[in-house]
């Protein structure tokens, strides 16, 4: 079958692509999504506040996570924690992953808080964790949703890359049912189609925020 | 047409109108200057005098009117009836008798002081890279500066970087000069180097030279017409002897008392 | 056989691993500078088709992922009669992709440049072409090695995928490793630790090349 383009095929592997969509990219993009917010905001607020003797090997391996390829993160895992599923281990590698990135967001927000609130905040003998939680980390969070935006399309950019670790997502659909009919093109296609009709109005939607949030 | 029986004027501006948005910068304005002028603009900020400047240089177009460098138009012509943008090329081939000093200098900040003067020469007159040099330290040599040919811009103060600036804009030989505050970003000390190294080419060559100053002194050394600008237009004009001791228009008198008396207009 | 053995009788293959890494890597860079200056010109250019036609590339290439990307070079491409070698189909997708990023990087850095430089240009008679290319490109790029620095390492990054498209990179040969010594915490840290170290090689490579332009710059 030689044509260029079947709309029978395309009708076809729609809902298979949708089927993996729904039930494997959404989750791990937002579970993903969350344990990075969580634990990238840890990670700042250890590496502000711990000893150096925690702090300075914990800066080491968040920069060793973040710059070696998840890829590669998400087989080590997969052979090392044989008992956890596929798309448990990846929801996990990626936040992870994530987390490293969200820390140095958080980073920058953290330090884009004056010093004179801080301040203020001894002055009136705010405990240390009252001083965090209701003073320092909601003016330090303003900066960081639009960079938690982003990096949450990125993230459900690369959930294909847990094909890796044998999690059916949507591409390897696509590619599974391309390598069946020997017909790639429309079910290639479509997966890009609907990574760009997700991600696209999202991107939109996290720059006005962006503009929004930049009084 | 022109009506004189004198040459082509150099600069001819008819009827231009300029506007930004719904502010009216220049209001159907009409002058004209002669080869060989030294033409001071003075007036309040905002009255219009750097836009002539930056039109002139073909930074901004007149919203209307035109603009005639020896008789021919500069930005726009009629072509079937109507008022159409010239080519870039014909732009470009009027353009090169017009050179321009800024008040910020605009130093190529990537390019060493005879770099920054032989950038033009070279790539745009397509002069061999040795006669540019050569050019170019004459220059240098002319501003007082021959020693830092080979200096980079942030090394130099204000007032040598200015001065290079003009050596960068003589080096294309322009016909007409234009001066836009040259002097306001400069510290006091070194006001007066950049005026005289103006003041010297003003006597040694015949350049036509369109000066935006608050200087007066230096605007009633080296012109020998002031154009008093208020909201667009041109108020009134006279010989520099005139205009600063005996202004006739109320505005230009209020004007040049703040101005001499150093609270601002 | 011990694993340090085991590593030793790795090492040539793991050096081939690197070489392929190491040309995708520099391929893809290349490449998707090209991309990258191109598109980011583009898409600040006087006429509105110029700027449209930049727009929809950067954002189709920045909004499908480079999974797909790579996958219908290597599937969907071939259907249509035109099949590149894996190594290529590689370069293409990481060029492609990380240039639409990097083309928004150059757009911003160009912007950045003081307005003043575009009116010299113009005041001293150079030509459009002049200007950008001695005056307001140079300018531009040492503003722009810290963003594109990012880029590269998650370029680098990318080319792990490469394993998955039959070509024997760094990745492939970690599994390699994991396979002969049947240590999988060995050989992924051992594998891991020499990405790391690329990446970080590339970072001062980019970090010699921002203090040469802003030393041109009188800035350093």
């Amino acid at each position: 079958m030689n044509t260029l383009w079947s709309w029978e095929r395309a009708a076809d592997v729609t809902p298979l692509l949708f089927d993996s969509f729904v039930s494997v990219t959404l989750p791990a993009t937002i579970l993903g999504t969350l344990l990075a917010a969580a634990l990238g905001l840890v990670i700042a607020v250890l590496r502000r506040v711990a000893p150096a003797a925690v702090a300075r090997p914990l800066r080491w391996l968040t920069e060793f996570i973040r710059m070696t390829p998840l890829v590669v993160q998400l087989t080590f895992a997969y052979f090392l924690l044989t008992d956890l599923s596929g798309l448990t281990i990846g929801i996990g590698v990626l936040g992870i992953h994530y987390a490293t990135y969200m820390a140095e967001v958080y980073r920058a927000g953290l330090d884009s808080v004056p010093k004179g609130q801080w301040e203020a905040a001894t002055a009136l003998s705010l405990s240390p964790r009252r001083t965090w939680t209701a003073v320092v980390i909601p003016q330090a969070l303003r900066a960081t949703a639009p960079a938690l935006g982003n990096y949450g399309i990125s993230m459900f950019k690369e959930t294909p890359f847990l094909f890796a670790i044998s999690v059916v997502e949507m591409v390897t659909r696509a590619q599974q049912y391309g390598a069946r009919h020997f017909e790639y093109t429309e079910a290639i296609t479509l997966a890009g189609v609907i990574f760009l009709a997700a991600s696209y109005p999202t991107s939109l939607l996290v720059r006005r925020l962006e503009v929004r949030l930049a009084y | 047409m022109p009506t004189s029986a004198a040459p082509v004027p150099a600069i001819r501006f008819e009827q231009v109108v300029k506007r930004f948005g719904d502010h009216r910068v220049l209001d159907h304005l009409d002058f004209v200057v002669t080869r060989g002028d030294r033409v001071t603009l003075i007036g309040p900020s905002g009255s219009g005098k750097t836009t002539i400047l930056r039109l002139l240089m073909t930074l901004e177009d007149p919203t209307d009117g035109d603009i005639y460098i020896d008789g021919e138009p500069l930005t726009h012509e009629r072509r079937h009836g109507r008022r159409v943008r010239r080519r870039e090329r014909d732009r470009q081939r009027i353009r090169r008798r017009i050179g321009m000093v800024f008040q910020q200098f605009n130093l190529f900040p990537h390019m060493n002081v005879l770099e920054n003067v032989t950038e033009a020469p070279i790539h745009v007159l397509r002069v061999p890279k040795a006669a540019a040099a050569e050019r170019a330290r004459a220059l240098l040599d002319q501003v007082g500066l021959a020693d830092k040919a080979g200096a980079h811009p942030l090394q130099l103060s204000g007032g040598q970087q200015q001065r290079v600036a003009i050596a960068r804009a003589l080096a294309m030989d322009p016909e007409i000069l234009l001066l836009d505050e040259v002097t306001s970003a400069l510290d006091p000390e070194t006001v007066a180097d950049v005026l005289n190294v103006l003041r010297d080419i003003a006597r040694t060559t015949d350049i036509t030279m369109l000066i935006v100053t608050h200087e007066m002194q230096f605007a009633r050394d080296v012109s020998n017409r002031v154009l008093m600008f208020d909201h667009g237009r041109i108020i009134e004009e006279a010989a520099p002897d005139v205009m600063f001791t005996d202004p006739q228009e109320p505005r230009t008198r209020e004007f040049l008392r703040a101005v001499l008396t150093g609270s601002g207009a | 056989m011990s694993n340090v053995d085991a590593l030793v009788d790795a090492l040539p293959r793991l050096g081939d691993g690197i070489r392929v890494t190491l040309l995708l890597t520099g391929g893809g860079a290349a490449c998707g500078l090209i991309v990258a200056v191109t598109l980011g010109l583009a898409s600040g250019n006087d006429r509105l088709m110029v700027r449209g036609a930049a727009r929809v590339f950067i954002e189709f290439f920045r909004g499908t992922s480079l999974l797909v990307q790579l996958f219908w070079l290597v599937f969907v491409l071939p259907q249509f009669g035109v099949t590149f070698e894996p190594l290529t189909c590689g370069i293409i997708a990481l060029a492609l992709n990380y240039g639409a990023y990097g083309a928004e990087v150059v757009r911003g850095s160009i912007s950045a440049v003081p307005k003043g430089q575009w009116d010299v240009t113009t005041a001293l008679n150079m030509s459009r072409i002049q200007r950008m290319a001695r005056i307001v490109f140079p300018q531009a790029w040492a503003l722009m090695i810290p963003s594109l620095t990012n880029l590269l390492i998650q370029l680098l990054k990318g080319t792990a995928l490469a394993t998955f498209i039959l070509l024997q990179d760094l990745n492939y040969m970690i599994g390699q490793l994991q396979r002969s010594t049947g240590d999988t915490v060995f050989a992924f840290s051992v594998g891991l630790t020499i990405y790391f170290a690329l990446a970080w090689l590339l970072t001062q490579v980019m970090h010699m090349l921002e203090a040469r332009a802003k030393h041109r710059m009188g800035l350093a």
